[in-house]
């Protein structure tokens, strides 16, 4: 019996371990082909040159346009979510009776489970026709549209983390804004959500980290043309929708262009895992501060 | 919804040292429930204006409850419920016609617990002020002053008003509190046990400075401490299982009670 | 310095105006995101049901719209989650049975729960590169439906970790410490006391992971999901289709019907995930209701 223990112990021991090689297979993939990638193209070429374009007879590989690309369309994602992710949060947690939490919360949780390529159609084929009737010069495809989108896709996160941050706080410091004659108004503006400040910091920055993650919406809505611009009325192209080029095309493998699909994912990784740590440090710290 | 029920039998006209005088706060009959649990029964009695009234009582008699009553921080709770009436300056508090933020603005309060906003000192006692329309940077910082100094806290922070409240010692947080309170300039401050999270120098700090700011305020406070109300107060309702068994001066009310269950009380023979 | 009454009256009076609007606004925010859900199915319904009928549901895909189909696409995505759930499952609940009864509080376990932790936030992508060398190219099992389904394994293993820790943690401890007493091993008191009860929850958190992985497309992408597959899976490793990629070549071509043609794939796509969040609520709700503790 002893043996079997053992193994079945070492089995479940090695089903826990999974999770680190998986990371230890991504980073060392990326790393990996990244390495080589660089033996060609300096690093300092890879930041600073304001062109991408490995495809093409004239080849540059500044990652900036890919770059500005994600923050463009993130930038705009954020701009949808956070007023309106913080305002759900404060109704949900302040003025909704239980029923309208019960109706509410749902159609959240459908909000955030639907795919991310029928967003991308809608972004594509039912927001910007939508949108080119009111912002003259907007182009086919185009950061607004799939930014705007992104933004509604990462809104339920941002409401459901920011509410879970509001019900942290102590009902004593309301009772307090209560007790000096402040509204349900005030009481939510001046008291609870400085006191949530930092809990729906890390909220939104979780956002961030998915928005810039997101592949499908940008595939299909903003264009796979890489340009150095803040312009949110034109095609741009971010780093995970290149990525998506490259693979559809016929790249041959080992090639320098085929490695660029490394060398953008190592950026991506790297900026999510950084963004997804400052979230994690900082949301410990605001729930320890009211445990 | 708010009937006051007549007087079981005529209540002697409130005295403040054999002188009558009109009560700031009445209260007349007042019994509460959570949900089916009774947790006062017919209380009456009245507060006396810019004097010290101590609610006295065993754990779980209805001090806090009653005094929650006052400024209404019970509508909170969905499942409270009371008949009879407490009036403040002679109208019903509960009355349809009144609103309930005004009256927290004239009765404030003080919590067991202290619970400064995790904000600066001088932003915690702005609240208030900034809330009544307060803006200019001047008016600001005279009443952040002049209520900290009320509160004994001033010389203790007075270069640090941008430090943290929750950097504050227990004492210092709740001598916070009471300026804070102060600040939205009530009639009345409320004071649940506010001495019963704090050490014994910084009880002695806030006995001292109720006794201090008594002259322009009525205080009303909530105390587990037989000593603390003997030694701080000018009235003292005694409440045993949620009925009143006397009111009365503090001294009398402590020298000779009038009924065996406050004797009983006063020297300790149940807690 | 007391505020006069008529002049207390007049600010209460501004402050429950402005409450009345803020309470608008905020109502405001909810409402536009419901409004917003609605419309947009509305738009894909009132595109795609028309389009759907026994010939779109049984025929491959075609240069032509009107003859195109999602049989493929509907097969693959099948075979797909049935071979990632066979993955994921026991590797998954493996992996939680031993953070939650076996593991100690040492940097191990540590180490473990920090990666699960940053694994969840790992965009999907990235598992589609990873897969994309380690069981395309390392491994040599090309373009292939275990290529992909070990790879949707991999991405939903955290979820499925997360969910069913949650369900051994809903059981009582008592249980176990009973269980204990009376001699029996670790692995005796999981299989038979704490793995029955915690089961219908693990299932609810499956299901929901499992959901997840159906309208997954961009690792498929990069593992090379075909998107032109005339032909069911003939076996683990055979080229194949699914039917988030099938809905994004549709979307990517220019002509107007395949736009339709896509609206009809996204119906039958929604269709799916509803049943399957059903089912998991149902589950949810049923067993919540028989295990009050």
């Amino acid at each position: 019996m002893k043996l079997g223990e053992r193994a079945v112990q070492g089995f479940l021991a090695f089903c826990g371990a999974l999770s680190i090689f998986t990371t230890i297979g991504i980073v060392a993939v990326l790393l990996f082909e990244s390495l080589q990638f660089f033996r060609h193209v300096p690093v300092w070429q890879f930041l600073t040159d304001r062109e991408w374009s490995p495809l093409f007879l004239e080849k540059h590989f500044g990652i900036a346009p890919l770059l500005l690309g994600t923050l463009l369309t993130t930038l705009i994602a954020v701009v949808v979510a956070l007023p309106l992710g913080l305002l759900s949060a404060i109704f949900l947690a302040e003025y909704a009776s239980p029923r309208v939490r019960g109706v509410v919360k749902p159609v959240m949780e459908i909000l955030a489970g639907v795919p991310t390529v029928v967003y991308g159609y809608f972004a594509l084929l039912f927001v910007t026709p939508v949108l080119q009737k009111i912002v003259p010069g907007l182009q086919g495809f185009n950061a607004l549209s799939p930014g705007i989108v992104m933004g509604i896709m990462i809104l339920p996160m941002v409401a459901s983390l920011s509410e879970d941050a509001i019900y942290a706080v102590p009902q004593s410091l309301r009772d307090a804004a209560y007790a000096l004659g402040s509204s349900k108004f005030q009481v939510a503006l001046k008291v609870m959500i400085p006191a949530a400040f930092s809990g729906i910091t890390a909220s939104v920055i979780l956002a961030v980290s998915r928005a810039i993650g997101e592949t499908m919406i940008v595939a299909i809505a903003a264009g796979q043309q890489p340009v150095l611009t803040a312009n949110p009325l034109v095609p741009v192209e971010t780093m995970t929708a290149y990525i998506v080029q490259v693979s559809l095309g016929d790249t041959p493998y080992g090639t320098l262009e085929y490695q660029t699909i490394f060398v953008v994912g190592l950026s991506l990784f790297a900026l999510t895992f950084i963004l997804n740590l400052v979230s994690h440090r900082l949301k410990r710290k605001f729930y320890e501060r009211y445990a | 919804m708010v009937t006051i029920a007549p007087a079981a039998a005529p209540r002697p006209k409130l005295q403040v040292q054999a002188a009558p005088v009109e009560p700031v706060i009445r209260v007349e009959a007042l019994s509460a429930w959570y949900g089916s649990h009774q947790v006062l029964e017919s209380v009456s009695f009245d507060i006396a204006p810019n004097h010290i009234t101590a609610i006295i009582g065993p754990s779980g008699c209805g001090k806090s409850t009653l005094i929650r009553c006052f400024n209404r921080m019970n509508d909170f709770v969905p499942a409270f419920r009371h008949t009879g009436g407490i009036s403040f300056r002679g109208g019903d508090i509960h009355d349809k016609s009144v609103d309930p933020m005004e009256i927290r603005l004239r009765i404030g309060m003080v919590f067991q617990k202290p619970n400064p906003f995790p904000k600066s000192i001088y932003e915690n006692v702005a609240y208030g002020p900034r809330l009544l329309g307060v803006r200019r940077r001047g008016e600001l910082d005279a009443i952040v002053e002049d209520n900290l100094r009320k509160a004994f806290l001033w010389d203790e922070v007075k270069g640090e008003m941008n430090k943290s409240a929750l950097e504050l010692s227990g004492g210092q947080q709740q001598r916070l509190c009471i300026a804070r309170a102060l600040a939205v300039e009530p009639e009345v401050l409320l004071l649940d046990e506010p001495c019963s999270a704090i050490d014994p120098i910084g009880t002695a700090k806030i006995e001292e400075l109720l006794r201090e700011i008594k002259a322009r305020y009525t205080i009303v406070m909530v105390t587990h401490n037989m000593q603390q109300a003997a030694r701080v107060s000018d009235f003292t309702a005694f409440l045993y299982e949620g009925v009143l068994i006397e009111f009365g001066e503090t001294a009398k009310l402590f020298e000779k009670p009038e009924h065996k269950r406050t004797e009983d009380y006063i020297t300790g023979r149940f807690g | 310095m007391r505020i006069p009454d008529a002049a207390l009256g007049r600010l209460i009076a501004s402050q429950h105006r402005r409450e009345r609007w803020f309470r608008v606004l905020a109502a405001s925010a909810v409402v536009f995101a419901l409004l917003v859900l609605v419309v947009f199915l509305a738009d894909v319904f009132a595109d795609g049901v028309p389009r759907l009928n026994w010939q779109f549901l049984t025929s491959f895909p075609s240069r032509k719209p009107e003859q195109a189909g999602i049989l493929a696409a509907l097969a693959g995505s099948v075979y797909l989650v049935i071979l990632t759930a066979a993955l994921a499952v026991p590797l998954g609940i493996g992996a939680a049975v031993y953070l939650e009864e076996y593991a100690r509080d040492n940097f191990f376990t540590r180490l473990i729960e920090v990666n699960i932790a940053n694994l969840a936030g790992v965009p999907s992508i990235i598992y589609g590169i990873l897969g994309l060398e380690l069981f395309v190219r390392f491994m040599v099992l090309e373009r292939s439906l275990i290529a992909g389904a070990l790879t949707m394994a991999l991405l939903i293993l955290p979820i499925v970790i997360l969910a069913s820790r949650e369900a051994l943690r809903a059981v009582p401890k008592s249980l176990r410490e009973a269980s204990y007493a009376l001699g029996a091993t670790r692995w005796q008191t999981t299989r038979h006391h704490v793995l029955p009860l915690a089961l219908p929850g693990m299932l609810t958190g499956i299901i929901l992971a499992l959901s997840r992985a159906i309208g997954e497309t961009a690792p498929l992408i990069m593992l090379g999901a075909l998107t032109y597959v005339a032909f069911l899976p003939t076996g683990l490793k055979s080229p194949f289709t699914a039917l988030p990629i099938q809905i994004f070549n549709w979307v990517s071509r220019p002509q107007a019907e395949f736009a339709i043609n896509a609206a009809a794939g996204i119906v039958v796509l929604l269709i799916i995930l509803l049943s399957m969040n059903a089912i998991a609520i149902w589950l949810r709700n049923k067993y919540q209701r028989k295990y009050q503790w």
